[in-house]
């Protein structure tokens, strides 16, 4: 029933959209791994063939360890971190307590704010000095009595990357609960009641019941955060600057790239990210656009 | 009707939501107290302790400071953002109501983008912008409003995919043509999506810091940029970074205090769970 003339003038309307997404996205990508295979280093582009060597190499440079050591450990800490705060300020949000909207305004308020700020606040309340000089969390713990807890934050050694973390945890947990409270409100009442019937208490109704159900929105949020941590960059470039010690990949392409012109490495760590970021993203995608259909 | 027996006797958890609370408003508190306390009460050791008297100095400074960058960002946010929203309401249009061939092997292709590392298009990107003179603020703007296609086209597909298709077709029984039926019909009850849209794109646009850093030079530095080489320079006083980043990050928290329904709303699509 509809005219021909319309049909070509709505593919015409997302035309400029698609050649844009296949220049600037497939097109650049494409360009990018060209570039990764490249000897170009330097100001002006060399596109002589060098094969896998700039992969080789990463994988044999001390620092790109470092990178995927920092990456490790800031997954981990901030995807478990996240997802334990999230769900449990999640579960308390769905007892119908007076005041919800509030607390949830409340927790979700840091995802409006930027990685720079986020970074530039949490480096002063992280703030290593000590004696006299103590400020910022370290200070409030003195205050407390809570002297076991002070500690050099970023500054620790290897570990310095999981307060980097923390301050991520602060921005996204609040993201984390609105996903699962999304899950939990879908939950027909009936289920739950079901199981009180049948004598469970109110710990197994969540242990056995509302948990396997929410299994689905914790796979989501492990593969939304997963990738976002491992795209983590500007939060730590405002806490600690261009430090090694908290380098990941995001950084070392950059500077790698825009300040020493290698190029052709950049261009092989960006590869590198992009592909550990499809493996998470793809088959996520593809699972929730095939359900999407079944409806 | 909630069950009675689950939501009764439950005050204790209050305890551990406002100690959460607490967490969450420390860096606040700390951004808010040190950018009232005057020069001479401002002292690392004190940070915790509530001004003595109140006083815009740090404001008055950071603003000094920041207020071109400011300027630049929302020169910069606010084409971005308008543009990419449009693009986004047609490409959702055409992508649910008028499906072409190929279209459901497109979309997927077009989701994707919102989710790769920009580390892997950097490059070109940056050769690219240079090659064609659009360095700078412009630059910027055309950077948002073609990686903003992705979450931009989602958001508005799932919209208009969910009203019946009847809508459409009585539409075009009563003559009105494809775009009239976008401008007459879909435009006006889009509002809400559109509200969603501004707001995802405002705030990531306002808050990238990455694309800024690659295409912009010192005049044109927005706000994020502009922040980051105040706190990382050993000349500005913690405290004036304090009262600069809570002016970097007024406009969004603004835009989340009063549209906070419609921002949680975009972030469940940026999940694709919207």
């Amino acid at each position: 029933m509809f005219k021909n003339k319309d049909r070509y003038l709505s593919f015409l309307l997302v035309l400029p959209s698609i050649l844009a997404v296949m220049i600037f996205i497939y097109g650049f990508i494409g360009w990018s791994i060209r570039v990764s295979l490249s000897k170009w280093k330097g100001l002006t582009p060399n596109f002589e063939w060098a094969g896998l060597k700039n992969y080789i190499d990463l994988f044999s440079d001390p620092r790109f360890m470092v990178d995927i050591r920092n990456t490790v450990i800031f997954t981990v800490v901030f995807v478990v971190g996240c997802i334990v705060v999230g769900f449990l300020l999640a579960v308390m949000l769905d007892q119908g307590l007076k005041g919800e909207a509030f607390f949830r305004t409340l927790f979700l308020f840091p995802m409006a704010i930027s990685f720079i700020v986020t970074g530039v606040v949490w480096r002063w309340l992280m703030n290593p000095a000590t004696g006299s000089r103590m400020s910022g969390l370290n200070l409030l713990f003195s205050y407390l009595n809570l002297d076991f807890l002070i500690n050099n934050w970023h500054t620790t050694p290897t570990w310095g990357i999981a307060a980097v973390a923390l301050a991520a945890i602060w921005q996204m947990s609040g993201y984390t609960m609105a996903l699962y409270l999304a899950g939990l409100r879908s939950i027909p009442l009936e289920l739950r009641e079901a199981a009180q019937i049948d004598g469970a208490s109110e710990l197994q109704i969540y242990r056995y019941v509302i948990l396997p159900i929410l299994t689905p929105v914790t796979l989501s949020v492990l593969i939304i955060l997963g990738h976002i941590s491992l795209k983590v960059f500007d939060l730590i470039i405002a806490m600690a600057g261009k430090q090694l010690a908290l380098d990941v990949p995001a950084i070392y392409m950059w500077q790698t790239t825009f300040d020493g012109l290698f190029y052709a490495r950049g261009a092989a760590i960006a590869t590198l990210l992009l592909i550990s970021v499809a493996v998470l993203i793809v088959p996520y995608m593809w699972f929730t656009l095939r359900s999407e259909k079944q409806l | 009707m909630k069950t009675k027996s689950l939501r009764t006797g439950k005050n204790w958890l209050y305890g551990p939501l406002i100690f959460m609370s607490i967490f969450y408003l420390l860096p606040m508190y700390v951004m808010l107290v040190t950018g009232f306390k005057p020069f001479e009460e401002v002292d690392l050791k004190t940070m915790w302790a509530l001004p003595r008297h109140i006083a815009f100095d740090n404001y008055v400074e950071a603003f000094r400071h920041l207020a071109p960058s400011l300027r630049n960002s929302f020169v910069m946010v606010i084409p971005a953002t308008i543009i990419s929203s449009f693009l986004g309401s047609i490409n959702g249009y055409v992508l649910a109501k008028w499906k072409f061939k190929g279209a459901d092997v497109i979309f997927p292709l077009i989701l994707f983008g919102m989710f790769i590392p920009y580390q892997s298009i950097l490059i070109p990107l940056v050769q690219f912008m240079k090659s064609v003179n659009l360095t700078g603020i412009p630059g910027l703007i055309l950077t948002h409003v073609i990686y903003g296609i992705p979450i931009t086209t989602l958001t508005f597909r799932n919209y208009y995919a969910s009203l019946p298709q009847e809508l459409i077709e009585a539409a075009r029984i009563d003559g009105a043509s494809m775009l009239g039926v976008y401008r007459w019909i879909l435009l006006p009850i889009s509002i809400p999506s559109f509200v969603v849209v501004l707001i995802w794109q405002f705030t990531s646009a306002w808050n990238d810091f990455l694309f800024a850093v690659v295409l912009t030079g010192n005049t044109q530095w927005p706000i994020t940029v502009a922040l980051n080489n105040m706190a990382g320079s050993q000349i500005i006083a913690w405290n004036v970074q304090m009262a600069g980043s809570l002016l970097a990050a007024l406009p969004t928290l603004l835009v989340y205090l009063f549209l906070g329904q419609y921002f949680l709303r975009g972030l469940l699509a940026g999940s694709l769970k919207g």
